[in-house]
């Protein structure tokens, strides 16, 4: 249980090997989260992830989860509810791709927009049938900006991620009265392992940044939270742009 | 359909319905994490019996009027009973000064019924709108607690319904352990379906209360040390944010039932008068934040100006001095959607430097506490989770908004657990697991009872997964 103070005891990661989400399993395991499950592909990043978590006090379980093996889910993750009450489960796996590649090789474009997109439905499901069994928690689903508006340079991971926002808010929605809480997160541009190289953008932001955002989103109960937080401001401008005008904003940018 | 009708005595079996469950968000009166359950209010025992057989895996746990501050009447995903449906007093003996009653009766119903016979409950809270149920279930104490024990201290008997559906009939001297389990045990041991109370007898329905103004803590704690033999009924109110010389500055209330001869002439025509006015209702329309340092500070200094500086009796009446706050029904709400907790603990006397440390730093960070109430124990109950020891108990109610809080608790549960003192589970909301067992020596022994009494582990709450009670 979530306690009276927004401190949540139990955490569950679809994506354990992700900087973001490893971030706020560090912050929430300062806190009072002791009880943590990393869910993701085998890798020595979440291996020794779960090693600092456990190095913070925290009980650590590193399970085998893969966004693409959608019939699987529900075998991998159902049960993981049974071992006692998950309050926040924190879905963060995503991949970037390479878009000017991807757009000469669609069948790599598909697999982005299977795992940011089916991947994450079909786990948002059985994670919230679960929650909604258990009469209460959080579901925290990392989207991006780039889902607010399609823009040349990566439209097919926004575009992923862009359904992946709308399921969200629309599941959060569905959820409400039972108990369970879906929160959507719109970082900026994040500088982590799957940005590296990249030129920075003006409003970028940080792992910790990121993850201090999600707890205290949590603590709010919020809907939906941008990082930094300036971000819903700019994009509250930018959302009514007509397109050319963005583009040209776009391109001042890059 | 677990029952044995054999158990029911005096009773023709028969089956009846179980109301539809209904589906509820619930929280505690502090108004934090909220859960929802599936919500059935019986009004019987084998309704509460088919209940519990059909509670899923996540289990069952009654509930009264929901006083209780954090999470131990709510459960996640499960059921929930609401007893306030069974609120029928079944039997009064007034000579011997005893009554029966269901589970939902509340205290408030009790005092309507037995003060014209002269007889007042054994053992009140700050509120009457408590259940019978929730008052043994969390064995709760009063102003009284170092003249008269804690509530289960005054309990003959008691019928439990177990996890398998039989009733059980428990007291002190035929089943003490589960009886002192069940005492205090936040409903984890079964469901309280009747209990046989030995009332207290009054002379009048007024208080003689002496209220005197204390410069600071020392002064508060002295008086009410050299004071607590002469008065049942004692509690000091401190101005929390009051610092240097002021610390702990406020008011020190004491008092006596008045007998008939201190009633003045115009009331002794009905000296046992009790007409509770209904209330008005708080609407549900304030920020959270409204309650912070600045309005705290200002109501502070008002109420300890309005301390008279020397001890004058005065009378007053039951409510006016037991449950100031029933005068505004959901007086809840105004700490707004955030909500917030309460803080009590207790230490051992010889802890006094420990208490004196915490009302300093509180007071220095200058968290904002609406009530903060100092109160002398009396010896602890038998009860095995029971909250009331020996020593010095404070009570904090802070909104949960207050900035740094969460680290500042976590230091206040430190200071408690080194003074060798604890939490009250009936305000917690938020305490470790870990710290738990290490201030409830007796937690071990608890939970081998309940194991006995529940295999299954058909009874849990919030509150019993968040602390792994
Ligand atoms: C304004 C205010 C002032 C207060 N002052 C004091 C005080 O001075 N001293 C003090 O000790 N407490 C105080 N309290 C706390 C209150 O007295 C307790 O929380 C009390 O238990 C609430 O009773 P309830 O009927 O609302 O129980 P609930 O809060 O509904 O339930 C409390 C617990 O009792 C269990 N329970 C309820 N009914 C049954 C049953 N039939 N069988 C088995 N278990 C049951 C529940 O499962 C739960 O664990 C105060 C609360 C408020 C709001």
């Amino acid at each position: 249980m979530k306690d009276s103070l927004g401190s949540v005891q139990s955490l569950l990661v679809l994506g354990g090997g992700s900087d973001i989400a490893l971030a706020t399993a560090r912050r929430l395991a300062q806190d009072k989260t002791k009880r943590i499950i990393l869910a993701g592909r085998p890798s020595e990043r979440m291996e020794a992830g779960a090693d600092l978590l456990r190095g913070l006090g925290a009980e650590v379980r590193v399970v085998e989860f893969d966004a693409l093996e959608f019939a699987g889910h529900d075998d991998t993750l159902a049960p993981l509810f049974a071992e006692g009450d998950i309050d926040v489960v924190l879905l963060a796996f995503g991949v970037l791709g390479d878009q000017a590649a991807d757009e000469r090789d669609p069948m790599a474009a598909a697999k982005v927009a299977q795992t940011n997109y089916v991947g994450a439905v079909t786990s948002s499901l059985v994670v919230a049938e679960a929650l909604k069994k258990q009469g209460h928690g959080a579901l925290v689903v990392l989207s991006s900006v780039a889902a607010e508006r399609g823009r040349k340079d990566n439209f097919i991971y926004g575009s992923s991620k862009a359904g992946l926002d709308t399921f969200a808010q629309g599941l959060g929605d569905a959820l409400q009265g039972t108990g369970v809480h879906v929160m959507v997160v719109r970082p900026g541009f994040v500088e982590s392992k799957m940005t590296a190289g990249r030129p920075k953008s003006p409003m970028s932001t940080t792992p910790e940044a990121v993850a201090e955002g999600i707890v205290d989103g949590l603590r709010r109960d919020a809907d939906l939270i941008w990082v930094p937080a300036q971000l819903r401001y700019v994009f509250s401008g930018l959302r009514h742009l007509p397109r050319p005008a963005f583009r040209k904003v776009v391109e001042k940018q890059a | 359909m677990g029952t044995d009708p054999a158990v029911v005595p005096g009773k023709q079996w028969e089956v009846a319905a179980v109301p539809q469950p209904r589906r509820e968000k619930l929280t505690g009166w502090g108004r934090t994490a909220p859960s929802v359950a599936q919500v059935v209010r019986p009004r019987t025992r084998e309704q509460i019996a088919e209940a519990v057989a059909g509670a899923g895996p996540r289990g069952v746990v009654a509930r009264g009027l929901g006083r209780s501050y954090g999470d131990p009447a709510q459960n996640a995903g499960g059921l929930v009973l609401d007893l306030t449906g069974m609120n029928r007093i079944l039997g009064v003996d007034l000579d011997q000064g005893t009554v029966e009653v269901e589970p939902g009766v509340s205290l408030q119903q009790l005092m309507q019924a037995m003060l014209p016979f002269g007889y007042f409950v054994p053992v009140t809270p700050g509120t009457r709108y408590v259940t019978v149920g929730g008052a043994i279930g969390c064995d709760i104490h009063g102003k009284s607690h170092h003249a008269d024990g804690s509530f289960a201290q005054h309990v003959l008997e008691l019928d439990l319904l177990l996890a398998d559906g039989s009733v059980r009939t428990l007291t002190p001297e035929t089943e003490p352990e589960l009886f002192w389990a069940t005492a205090g045990g936040m409903g984890l041991t079964g469901v309280i379906v009747r209990a046989k109370l030995r009332m207290m007898r009054v002379e009048t329905s007024r208080i003689q209360v002496e209220t005197q103004r204390v410069a600071n803590l020392d002064d508060a704690m002295e008086r009410m040390t050299l004071t607590d033999a002469d008065y049942r009924f004692s509690v000091a109110s401190l101005d929390n944010l009051a610092t240097g010389p002021s610390l702990g500055r406020g008011w020190v209330e004491s008092g006596n039932f008045a007998t008939l001869d201190q009633l003045p002439e115009k009331l002794r025509g009905n000296p046992l008068a009790f007409s509770p006015k209904p209330l008005a209702a708080m609407p549900d329309v304030f920020p959270s934040g409204l309650l912070n340092r600045r309005t705290i500070r200002l109501m502070n200094e008002a109420n300890f100006r309005r301390a008279p500086k020397d001890a004058r009796p005065h009378l007053a009446t039951i409510g006016g001095f037991f449950h100031p706050l029933d005068a505004i029904h959901d007086w809840n709400r105004v700490y707004g959607a955030a909500g917030f907790l309460q803080y009590q603990f207790v230490v051992p006397f010889a802890a006094a430097s420990t208490l004196r440390r915490i009302v300093e730093r509180v007071a220095v960070q200058g968290a904002p506490s609406f009530v903060t109430v100092l109160k002398r124990f009396g010896p602890a109950s038998p009860g095995y989770l029971s909250f009331p020891a020996d020593g010095w108990t404070l009570t904090y109610d802070f909104p949960t908004g207050t900035p740094g809080l969460a680290g500042l608790l976590r230091w206040m549960d430190a200071q408690v657990l080194e003074a060798g003192g604890r939490l009250y589970l009936a305000k917690d909301s938020r305490l470790d697991a870990g710290d738990l067992a290490a201030m409830y020596p007796r937690l071990e022994a608890f939970r081998k009872v309940r194991a006995e009494a529940d295999p299954h582990g058909v009874f849990v709450s919030d509150q019993s997964r968040r602390l792994g009670l």
